[in-house]
């Protein structure tokens, strides 16, 4: 296959970037889309110029490192994760455009790589159970409903990539955020922190200047990992009750 | 040792909280609305009916409370919703707006309705329309083709001129799609979207804003041909 | 041989406790030093890696009150490759009541490790295994639950109970994400900060002892120097000197030979496990490998075509023409035989001439009769997001064609040789995880290697590191002192060499070279011959890539190539004592095939009187002959038999 990339360049996060054209010849369709950005790199290695600078580490879908926007797309037209995309999903002759995520708590580092702390400091905030090691019950101590643990599991899945801010149109880290809240709230393990963990967790999101959510649903048609949209409703819920119970 | 700390304070003001007043004060606002339309529906009984209902909007509940107290309680109430809708919506616009600093050049809806995203434009030219709307039918401030003590002429008087029909008929799409957008997210924000009512909000949000809107249309548009005169 | 290396003094394990095997692990504790509270929080200990024996130890001696710094290369803790692990975690708890015991997880263990393995360091494991579940659980891991809200359990690679503990395909990312949240409350406590995006580049060592770090902020390019009282070294495996590998593209040695080069013995290089359950390369461009969950071979049925170059479409294919090969050579287990063993039968297979797919390097694993058995409801219950996952990769769909397969190399069972305390040769360097060398002997069984992660980070490391911690604080360091300067000078002398060659040829060009010698000649079968052949053309590649490298860009800014070309210079050196250590086991042991040694009707030879130690590989200078110490390995509780799985 032929196709043209045409890229997001910036130096850095002070600089001015802007859209520059690669086209690549010879695309095999059993490529996935970063070695598609891998063979680009050796070429511009081999012509001096800058490789494109991109995150990625597992290639196989589950670290949640890597994360375009492609052809105006998180993650692109497959519901999956920019390493798991293949080039089969694009035709002959295509000019595709690759941009970083956009959203002011993810500031571009370089290229199409930006910067998602602001994901751990949501975490840091309350997304944990309070379990200090050795102080733990047998493990069948407690039985959890298999449907509780199945929705559990479900939320918890969520890699953390980011695409949901990346696709959500006020930049909102509401389904990341409600994704943690579900799965520590289906949990027995995790009632006694749930009220204050949710208050936390959403002023954190605040804090970090990602948008409101206004149930507009990118993010979860988006989400490589299919985490469902009534997790943010879920953690609306939660917080309004722990709000209005004072806890 | 790591403990949770809580900072409701910051909370009371956090993007969910106001969210959460957009969808109470809205939702108030649309069954308010609801009402509005079928008194609207009156004009079809004649200029006496109409007329008699907006007076009756006037005393009920008189002598238990004065002459238009009631009128004025619910008045009170909306305006408050009103307040309080637009006021959580320009925060939050603001908000979102700051969020994306900088735009994408290329942008594709995967999912996103129409209805959801003009929300924010949708919501103003809402806000334009009452204000028009409260100077020419309640305040009888300004008065399209001709003033009037009747509620029921200037309705009619009103309507008979077509782009004051067009822009009531705009007005009200929009209302339509606010709501087909903001019943589901009301309800979203206030925690009852189980994905397996999903469906079921989103239909009741078809039905409530296309009843609405259709409702809202028929007066102005039977003016407007001359079936109500 | 002895021009590739000369023979030092043998070593030992001086913490190990001897006496009875089950109290071991408590006399040690009870014999290490305690550090009363108050003075935790003038100690301070350095951990590099964040998977599951980084997060879990950060966590834990954070939540003791000890002052932890942590390192990765990724822009988050939650990244590290532990999150990749698919199938699941061993524990003895017997949940099941189908006979298991922490015995015979320990003795499983030893046997799947082809005994090699420490006995005392395995039995350790088995029993800390039971509370690593429980401290899962209580942290809210979703394991997956029976119906009356117990944990379920599968039996996976080779076992014959049900104790791994799995959930869903996503075991590794479960546990992960435990262990990454108590982290991150430690951070938010204070207790330990965390420093993402930057990677380990050197050791420091002063007066002996392991006292800090440098780092290359990879955002900045600035090299920095940061002290502790100690280090603990946790960066996972190496699987990627093979270029094509099931790990992530970051995964490196760099960490392990940096502290290797200043002087922590390299224990057991060429113990490499290839798993059997990958999905083949489809072509040059393939960056790295894809593992499918081992548990598939709970109800595929592997089998290749009877006739040579079959490239009929497998539906095709009557069962009289297909050899459902592991079946018809290991009747007792059939398509559960060990990873190595399988590995070794696909590859076999296909070097016959049977292989399917593109370039013949292939065998299915076929679903069909499970969908029969089972429907596809169930089958789609257990196995969907693998299925989905070869699907998306493959653009097959497993449910109507036989999946592909084929081995890739999977997990390094060598690493770093550390004692009973997972201290290194270097004192104050501690190392866990898949970094060190310890417990898995030739081979891993499925499922163990999480739960020595786990175990290493939550349980054994702050019950051992406290006795090494209770001689300090140590003198005061900082980045004036000479040995600090000069460790700090090589590596940004390193980098301005790596960024001035300006040669002909592109990092990755020299990686994939490198993987490919690897894994023909020191792969999943070894000859004398082929492993000479590897030395020699790695040296000359290694060479090479110094005069001939291209690196673009500067030191001062986010620099992928320049990362990525460091690592590949460590992958050199290591590869080459990787190839050292295969020729100088004459012996097939677990991973480690050397096609000399071979049963009659072909299968692994041990030879217990010559090779039954640890090679603990002391570097002398880049290019010199490594210096050999053994540690050899008394079995008081197993008695070694050849492993047969007929
Ligand atoms: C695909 C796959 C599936 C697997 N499935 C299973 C399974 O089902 N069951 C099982 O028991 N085992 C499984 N394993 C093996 C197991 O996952 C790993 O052995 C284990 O997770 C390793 O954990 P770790 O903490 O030692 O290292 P890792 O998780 O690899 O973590 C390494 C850490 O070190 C950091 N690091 C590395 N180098 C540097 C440096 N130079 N500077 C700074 N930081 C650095 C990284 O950032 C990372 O945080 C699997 C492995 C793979 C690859
Ligand atoms: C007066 C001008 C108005 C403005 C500027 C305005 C603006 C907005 C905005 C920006 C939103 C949030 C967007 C979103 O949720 O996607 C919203 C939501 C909503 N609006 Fe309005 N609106 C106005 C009037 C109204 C009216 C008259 C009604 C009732 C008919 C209404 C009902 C709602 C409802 C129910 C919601 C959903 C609340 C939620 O998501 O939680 N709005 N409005
Ligand atoms: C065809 C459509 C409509 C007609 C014919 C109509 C008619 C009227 C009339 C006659 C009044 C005056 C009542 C009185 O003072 O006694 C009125 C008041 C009002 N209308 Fe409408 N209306 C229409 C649509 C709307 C819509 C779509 C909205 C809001 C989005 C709206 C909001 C209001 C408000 C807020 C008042 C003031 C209520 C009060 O005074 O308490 N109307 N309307
Ligand atoms: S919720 Fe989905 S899209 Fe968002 S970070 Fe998690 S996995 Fe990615
Ligand atoms: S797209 Fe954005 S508005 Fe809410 S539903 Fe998703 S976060
Ligand atoms: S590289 Fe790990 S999810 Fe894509």
């Amino acid at each position: 296959m032929r196709i043209t990339l045409r890229v997001w360049r910036q130096k850095g996060p002070e600089d001015e970037g802007k859209m520059v054209d690669y086209p690549l010849d010879d695309v095999s369709p059993d490529m996935s889309f970063l070695e598609v950005l891998d063979v680009l790199n050796e070429k511009l290695t081999l012509q001096d110029e800058e490789p494109v600078a991109f995150d990625h580490d597992c290639r196989e879908g589950i670290c949640g490192m890597c994360g375009v926007v492609i052809n105006g797309q998180a993650h692109g037209p497959e519901q999956t994760t920019t390493c798991q995309l293949h080039m089969r999903s694009f035709s002959d002759g295509d000019v595709i455009d690759v941009e970083p995520w956009r959203a002011k708590a993810f500031p571009v580092v370089k290229d199409l790589v930006v910067d998602r702390e602001a994901f751990d400091r949501i975490i840091q905030s309350g997304g944990y159970v309070s379990a200090p090691t050795g102080t733990a019950p047998d493990a069948h101590a407690t039985p959890v409903p298999k449907s509780d643990a199945d929705a559990a599991f479900d939320a918890a899945t969520c890699i953390g990539c980011g695409a949901c801010v990346a696709a959500c149109p006020n930049a909102s880290a509401m389904l990341f955020t409600a994704a943690k809240v579900t799965h520590l709230g289906l949990l027995p393990q995790g009632q006694p922190e749930r009220a204050a963990r949710v208050v936390s967790m959403v002023d954190q999101h605040d804090e970090e200047d990602f948008g409101g959510c206004t149930n507009i649903g990118e993010c979860a048609a988006v989400c490589p990992k299919g985490i469902p949209l009534e997790t943010i409703s879920n953690l609306n819920r939660d917080l309004l009750g722990s709000l209005s119970s004072g806890r | 040792m790591a403990t949770t700390t809580v900072t409701q304070r910051r909370s009371y003001r956090s993007t969910v909280v106001l969210k959460a007043t957009m969808a109470v004060s809205g939702l108030l606002i649309a069954a308010w609305l609801v009402m509005h339309m079928v008194g609207n529906l009156k004009i079809f009984e004649g200029q006496q009916s109409f007329d008699e209902y907006s007076a009756w909007l006037r005393t009920v509940g008189y002598p238990a409370f004065p002459e238009s107290g009631l009128l004025w309680i619910m008045r009170v109430v909306l305006l408050a919703a009103i307040i309080a809708h637009i006021y959580s919506a320009v925060v939050l616009t603001v908000r979102d707006r700051r969020a994306r600093p900088v735009r994408y050049q290329t942008t594709k809806a995967v999912q996103r309705t129409y209805a959801s995203y003009t929300m924010r434009w949708g919501g103003l030219l809402i806000a334009v329309f009452v204000v028009y709307h409260l100077l020419h039918l309640t305040a009888n401030v300004i008065s399209p083709g001709g003033a009037s003590d009747s509620p029921y002429e200037r309705v009619v008087n009103g309507f008979q001129i077509w782009w004051v029909t067009a822009f009531y008929v705009l007005s009200v799409a929009a209302v339509g799609l606010h709501l087909r957008h903001g019943i589901w997210s009301g309800l979203a924000t206030l925690g009852f979207n189980k994905a397996r009512r999903q469906r079921a909000i989103s239909k009741t949000a078809t039905v409530v804003a296309t009843l609405l809107f259709v409702g809202f249309v028929i007066p102005p548009l039977a003016v407007l041909i001359g079936v109500v005169e | 041989m002895a021009e590739l290396y000369t023979e030092g003094d043998p070593i030992r394990d001086e913490k190990a406790p001897d006496g009875p095997i089950e109290t071991r692990w408590e006399r040690r504790r009870f014999s290490a030093r305690l550090v009363n509270p108050a003075n935790r929080r003038k100690l301070s200990v350095i951990i590099v890696g964040t998977g599951l024996a980084g997060a879990s130890a950060a966590a834990t001696l954070g939540e003791a009150g000890y002052n932890v710094t942590s390192f990765c290369y990724q822009d988050s803790p939650r990244r590290a490759h532990s999150i990749a692990a698919q199938g699941g975690i061993n524990a003895a708890k017997n949940y099941r009541n189908d006979g298991d015991s922490i015995y015979r997880l320990f003795y499983d263990t030893v046997k799947g490790g082809d005994f090699r393995s420490r006995e005392s360091n395995v039995y350790r494991l088995s029993q800390v295994s039971v509370e690593i579940i429980d401290q899962c659980v209580a942290q809210g891991v979703p394991f997956a639950r029976e119906y009356g809200g117990l944990l379920d359990n599968r039996s996976f690679g080779g076992a014959q109970v049900s104790r791994t503990f799995y959930a869903r395909g996503q075991t590794g990312q479960q546990l992960l994400v435990g262990a990454y949240q108590a982290l991150e409350r430690q951070v938010a406590a204070g207790t330990v900060t965390m420093h993402t995006r930057h990677e380990m580049l050197e050791l420091i060592v002063v007066d002996g002892r392991a006292r800090g770090v440098v780092v290359r902020d990879m955002v900045s390019g600035e090299i920095e120097t940061h002290f502790a009282d100690a280090v603990v070294l946790a960066s996972g495996g190496y699987g990627n000197v093979f270029f094509l590998s099931t790990n992530a593209m970051g995964c490196n040695v760099t960490a392990s030979w940096r502290a290797h080069r200043k002087g922590a013995l390299f224990a057991n290089p060429c113990y490499t496990q290839i798993h059997p359950t990958c999905i083949p390369v489809s072509g040059d461009h393939q960056s790295k490998l894809t593992l499918m969950s081992e548990s598939l071979r709970n109800d595929g049925r592997v089998w290749a075509p009877k006739g040579y170059g079959d490239n009929r479409d497998p539906r095709e294919i009557p069962e009289e023409e297909r050899d459902y090969y592991l079946e018809r050579m290991y009747p007792a287990f059939g398509n559960l035989v060990p990873r190595d063993i399988a590995s070794r039968a696909a590859k076999a297979v296909c070097d016959e001439g049977r292989g399917v797919g593109p370039g013949g390097q292939g065998v299915y694993l076929d679903f069909a009769d499970a969908i029969k058995r089972l429907g596809r409801p169930a089958v789609e219950a257990k196995y969907g997001n693998l299925f989905d996952m070869y699907q998306r990769i493959t653009g097959e769909n497993p449910y109507e064609v036989p999946m592909r397969i084929y081995p890739a190399v999977h997990y390094t069972m060598g690493g770093l040789w550390v004692d009973y305390d997972l201290q290194s040769t270097i004192p104050g360097l501690f190392v866990t995880g898949e970094a060190n060398f310890s417990d898995h002997g030739a081979n891993r069984l499925g499922a163990s290697a999480l739960m020595q992660g786990l175990a290493d980070g939550y349980f054994v490391l702050p019950n051992t590191i406290n006795d090494y911690l209770a001689d300090g604080p140590f003198e005061k360091l900082d980045a004036t002192h000479p040995e600090v300067q000069e460790t700090a000078q090589g590596v940004r002398d390193r980098i301005s060499t790596l960024l001035s060659i300006n040669g002909t040829r592109t990092v990755d060009s020299f990686h994939r070279e490198l993987g490919k010698v690897m894994w023909d000649y020191c792969g999943m079968e070894r000859t004398e011959e082929g492993l000479r052949k590897a030395l020699d053309r790695v040296r000359e590649l290694r060479s090479e890539f110094w005069s001939d490298v291209k690196v673009t860009g500067v030191n001062e800014e986010l620099n992928q190539t320049l990362e990525r070309a460091g690592r590949v210079a460590d992958f050199f050196e290591l590869a080459e004592l990787m190839c050292v250590d295969a020729l100088h086991r004459s012996e097939s042991a677990g991973g480690h095939f050397r096609a000399e040694s071979q049963t009659p009707d072909g299968e692994a030879l041990r030879h217990d009187e010559e090779f039954s130690y640890v090679a603990a590989w002391e570097f002398s200078g880049t290019g010199k002959p490594p210096v050999l110490h053994k540690e050899d390995l008394n079995y008081e509780y197993v008695t070694m038999v050849q492993r047969s799985y007929k």
